[in-house]
C-alpha cells in the first residue's frame, strides 16, 4: 500500500485499474472487431491527449499543433508501410516499378533520398520518436528561449500546423499530397488488414497506452513534474529560485510531442492510411478538445475524453448523418460551461467525494481512513 | 439513417406518377425479369449480403456535413431520386432498394470508417458514394479488402481500376483531349496558360493536357502553368501574368470556393470571357450558383453532361429532380452521373441474375443504360463508361448552352499510354 500511495494515490489506482478492466477485458470481449478497432482509432487520441495533460493541463503550454507530431509520427509508419507495399512486383504497370504509386503519377522516377531510411523497420521506430522530438526540440527551444509563451506560442504551433499542412499538400511528389499514403499493406510481412492482425494490433496498442500513461505518472511525480506545476502558477518565481524555466518547458513539450508520435504511428497501423488532415489546425483543435473533455488536469481523464467524444462522433453521425455536428458542437459547449474541468472535474467534485465519505464511514478508525488528505486532488 | 421521408412535394399520388413518367424511358427497356415472380433469396445472394425476399440494401455515403457538403449534395439527391424510381417501376429482381445513408463529413479516415460500417456492419450490396479523389482513395482498400462495390460519380484523374469500383463520371482523357482539340480546330488557339488547384485531379489532368497541346496539337503551346492552395482566393498575381502572355486559351481546373474568387477578379481585371477564350473542365452548374452567372458568362466548359440537354431522358430527368428537390435546384455533371450509379447497378444485377459482388463485377462490362440523361452509356471492360464529351458556353443564368458534342462515344482510358 506504500508503494501504491506514492505512485499512484488510492483514487488514480482505482482510475488505473478501472480503465485497465475496460480497456483488456470488457471491450474486446462484448464488441466485434469492426467496433473494436474503432476504439483502437479513438484511443490513438488518448495518446495525444496524455501529453496534452502533461504540457497542457500540467505545464501550462497550450499547443495547437499537436497534429503536427501526430501526422509525423503517422507518416513515418506510412513511408515504411508504403515501401513494403510498393515492391517491384506489386507495381510493374508503372513507369518506374518499385517506387509509391503516387510518386510514379508525379514523374519522380527514384526514390527521394529521406524515403531510403524508411526501408528499414527498426530505424522506422527510432524515426517515429525521433523525428518529432527533434522537430518539438526546434520549436520549444526557438520558441522558449526567447520567452515566447501563453497566447503567443499557441498561434505559433496553429501557424506551424498549417504551414505543415501547405507543405504536405504542395510536395504531392514526395508525400501523396492531400490524398495521403494509401494502400498500406503489410508490416514485416504481417497482412495488417485482416481481423485477426486488428485484434492483435488493438492489444499492442492498449499496452503503450497503459506504458505512456505510466511514464506520464512518473514524470508528474518526479521533482520535474512540481517544478511544472509551479511554472504554470507562477513562472518568475521558479526563474527567480535558479531554475531554468526554457528548459522545462522544451522537456514537457518534447514528452507531448513525442506521445503524440506514437499515437500517429499506431493510428496509421490501425486505419491503413495518414492523410494531411490529421495534421492541420482543425485536427489539432480536435485534440484539445478531447483532452479539455476528458479533464486537463488528469492523465485519465485524457483517456475518456477521447474515447467518449469519439464514440459520441461515430454514433451521432450514424444516427443522423445530416445533424450530428450541431450535437456535437452543443455537447461540448454544455461541457465547457457546466463542467470547466472536464469529465475528470466531475468525477473529483461529485463523485469522489461520495465515495471517500462512505468507505470513511464504513472504516470509522480515526486516523487510519484519510489517505485522501496526502493530495488526493493532488492538482 | 434508413431515410424514409420524402421531401418537397403536397401530392404524394401527383409524384408518383411523376417519378413513374421520368422513369418510362428506362422501364421500356428493362429486361422481362424485372416483372416476374422474384426468383429466391438463396439463389441471387450466396454470399451473405442484406438481401431479403422484399428488400435489397444499399448504402449511401457522401460528405453532408464540411466543407465538401455543397457539392456532394446533389449527388445524394440525384441516388435517392434513382432509388425512387427504380422502386416505383418494381425494384431490383423483385426487390425494393432500401438505402442507408452515411455521412463521410468531408473527412477522408471518416469515410474510410463508415465505408467499413456499410460493408462489415450493414452488409450493403452496393454503395453509392465519394466525391474527391482522396475520399474515394481512402475507400478504396475498404471495398477490396470486403468485397463491395462502389459507384463513383465524379470526374477524376483516372490511373485507377478496381474490380470493385464503377466509375459513372469521365476520366481525365476522355474530358481534356476532346476538348482542347474543339478549342484547337474551332478558335485556332496556340497558346494555353494552365491553372489549377494544388491536388492531384488538376495536376494530373494538367500533366495530360499538357502532352496532348505539345505533342498533338499542330504549333501549339503553353506558356504557363500554376497551381493554388485549395481555398486560395488571391489571383490577381496570376491574373497579371496572363494580361502579359495574352494566351489564346486560359485553362482552368480550380475547384471549390477559390473559383468564385477567380472568376470575380478576374472580370474585375477587365478581362472580357466573351473575348478572351476560357476553357474549364471543373465548373459546372452547381459551381455557378456560387460564382454568379454574370461573372463566368461567356467561359466554356468540357465535360459530359449539361443540364440544358435538350433529350427526351434529361427532360423528364430535370422535372423530375425539380419536383422532388425544389424548383430551384441545379443539375451538374456530377449529379448527372450519380444518377446513373443506381441504375446501372439494377441493370447489372439483372443482367447478373444475382447480387453477388464477383457476378455484378464480372456482368458489369457491356451494361448500357439507354434511359441516361446524358444520352446512352455503356460500361467498358475497365469498369468506366463509354460517353460522349461536350463543350458548352455558359450564360448569364447559369446554364450551359451546347456548343459542341464529339460524334462518337469516346473510349475511357484511365492509364492514357504516351500520357503519363
Amino acid at each position: 500500500m506504500i508503494i501504491n500511495s506514492r505512485f499512484f494515490n488510492r483514487s488514480e489506482l482505482i482510475g488505473f485499474l478501472a480503465l485497465a478492466l475496460l480497456l483488456f477485458v470488457i471491450l474486446p470481449l462484448s464488441l466485434d472487431i469492426f467496433r473494436l478497432n474503432l476504439v483502437a482509432k479513438y484511443l490513438t487520441y488518448a495518446f495525444v491527449g496524455i501529453g496534452l495533460v502533461l504540457c497542457w493541463g500540467y505545464g501550462g503550454i497550450l499547443s495547437l499543433g499537436q497534429g503536427v507530431f501526430f501526422g509525423l509520427g503517422g507518416y513515418c509508419m506510412a513511408m515504411y508501410l508504403k515501401l513494403e507495399a510498393s515492391s517491384v512486383e506489386n507495381t510493374k504497370i508503372q513507369s518506374t516499378p518499385g517506387i509509391p504509386d503516387f510518386m510514379d503519377w508525379n514523374q519522380l522516377t527514384q526514390l527521394p533520398f529521406f524515403w531510403k531510411p524508411f526501408h528499414s523497420f527498426p530505424i522506422t521506430l527510432i524515426a517515429i520518436i525521433l523525428v518529432p522530438g527533434i522537430f518539438a526540440f526546434i520549436i520549444g527551444a526557438a520558441m522558449f528561449k526567447r520567452r515566447v509563451g501563453g497566447v503567443y506560442f499557441a498561434i505559433i504551433t496553429q501557424a506551424i500546423a498549417a504551414i505543415m499542412t501547405i507543405l504536405i499538400v504542395g510536395q504531392q511528389g514526395y508525400t501523396g499530397g492531400i490524398n495521403g499514403i494509401t494502400d498500406l499493406r503489410t508490416l514485416h510481412g504481417w497482412d495488417i488488414r485482416t481481423d485477426h492482425a486488428k485484434f492483435i494490433l488493438y492489444f499492442v496498442e492498449v499496452v503503450l497506452l497503459f506504458a505512456c500513461i505510466v511514464a506520464a505518472q512518473f514524470i508528474r511525480l518526479t521533482k520535474l513534474g512540481r517544478i511544472l506545476v509551479a511554472m504554470r502558477e507562477q513562472e518568475d518565481r521558479v526563474r527567480f529560485s535558479g531554475y531554468s524555466v526554457a528548459n522545462f518547458k522544451i522537456f514537457a513539450f518534447c514528452a507531448a510531442a513525442i506521445f503524440a508520435a506514437i499515437g500517429g504511428a499506431m493510428f496509421t497501423l490501425e486505419v491503413g492510411f495518414m492523410s494531411p488532415s490529421f495534421v492541420g489546425i482543425v485536427p489539432s483543435i480536435e485534440m484539445v478538445i478531447y483532452t479539455a473533455v476528458g479533464g486537463r488536469m488528469s492523465i485519465f481523464g485524457a483517456v475518456w475524453g477521447s474515447l467518449l467524444v469519439n464514440f459520441a462522433k461515430t454514433s451521432l453521425s450514424e444516427s443522423f448523418p445530416q445533424l450530428w455536428l450541431f450535437g456535437l458542437g452543443a455537447l461540448f459547449i454544455a461541457v465547457v460551461l457546466a463542467f470547466p474541468n472536464g469529465l475528470s472535474g466531475i468525477w473529483q467534485d461529485h463523485v469522489q467525494p461520495r465515495i471517500d465519505r462512505l468507505l470513511a464511514a464504513r472504516k470509522s478508525k480515526p486516523g487510519n481512513g484519510f489517505s485522501v488528505a496526502d493530495g488526493a486532488p493532488a492538482e | 439513417m434508413s431515410d424514409e421521408k420524402k421531401p418537397g412535394l403536397r401530392s404524394p399520388f401527383r409524384r408518383k406518377l411523376l417519378m413513374g413518367m421520368a422513369a418510362l424511358p428506362a422501364i421500356s427497356m428493362l429486361p422481362r425479369t424485372a416483372f416476374a415472380e422474384a426468383p429466391a433469396t438463396s439463389a441471387v445472394n450466396t454470399t451473405g449480403l442484406a438481401v431479403t425476399d422484399s428488400e435489397v440494401t444499399v448504402g449511401i455515403l457522401h460528405s453532408v456535413t464540411g466543407t465538401m457538403a455543397i457539392s456532394e449534395t446533389g449527388s445524394v439527391e440525384a441516388e435517392k431520386l434513382a432509388i425512387e424510381q427504380i422502386n416505383a417501376a418494381g425494384g431490383v429482381l423483385g426487390r425494393k432498394i432500401k438505402f442507408i445513408q452515411e455521412d463521410g463529413a468531408s473527412d477522408w479516415p471518416t469515410f474510410a470508417e463508415k465505408a467499413k460500417k456499410l460493408l462489415v456492419n450493414d452488409k450493403c450490396a452496393a454503395v453509392m458514394g465519394c466525391w474527391t479523389s482522396a475520399s474515394r482513395k481512402a475507400v478504396l482498400p475498404v471495398f477490396e479488402q470486403y468485397n463491395g462495390m462502389l459507384y463513383y460519380p465524379t470526374f477524376y484523374e483516372g490511373l485507377e481500376q478496381s474490380k470493385n469500383v464503377i466509375y459513372t463520371g469521365q476520366e481525365a482523357t476522355q474530358q481534356i483531349i476532346a476538348g482542347l482539340d474543339w478549342v484547337n480546330k474551332t478558335k485556332g488557339a496556340k497558346t494555353f496558360y494552365l491553372l489549377g488547384s494544388d491536388y492531384i485531379w488538376p495536376r494530373t489532368s494538367n500533366k495530360i493536357a499538357r502532352k496532348h497541346i505539345e505533342g498533338h496539337l499542330q504549333g501549339a503551346k503553353v506558356v504557363g502553368e500554376e497551381y493554388f492552395p485549395l481555398g486560395h482566393t488571391q489571383f490577381n498575381s496570376v491574373i497579371n501574368k496572363i494580361k502579359l502572355t495574352k494566351p489564346d486559351v486560359i485553362y482552368a481546373i480550380i475547384v471549390g470556393g477559390s473559383n468564385v474568387a477567380f472568376y470575380k477578379q478576374l472580370k474585375a481585371a477587365g478581362i472580357d470571357l466573351s473575348k478572351q477564350t476560357l476553357l474549364t473542365i471543373s465548373v459546372t452548374e452547381d459551381e455557378i450558383d456560387g460564382i454568379g452567372g454574370e461573372n463566368i458568362a461567356g467561359a466554356y466548359a468540357c465535360m459530359k453532361y449539361f443540364q440544358s440537354l435538350d433529350n427526351p431522358n434529361n427532360k423528364a430527368f430535370v422535372t423530375a429532380f425539380k419536383k422532388m428537390w425544389g424548383e430551384k435546384t441545379v443539375i451538374g455533371d456530377v449529379t448527372q452521373a450519380a444518377y446513373l450509379g443506381p441504375w446501372l447497378w439494377k441493370l447489372t444485377v439483372e443482367k447478373a441474375g444475382s447480387f453477388d459482388i464477383d457476378k455484378v463485377a464480372a456482368a458489369s462490362p457491356g451494361v448500357e443504360f439507354k434511359g441516361a440523361p446524358e444520352g446512352y452509356v455503356r460500361v467498358h471492360e475497365n469498369h468506366h463508361l463509354w460517353s460522349k464529351t461536350r463543350v458548352g458556353r455558359a450564360k448569364t443564368d447559369g446554364q450551359y448552352e451546347l456548343i459542341y458534342e464529339t460524334a462518337d462515344l469516346v473510349e475511357p482510358d484511365p492509364f492514357p499510354k504516351g500520357y503519363q
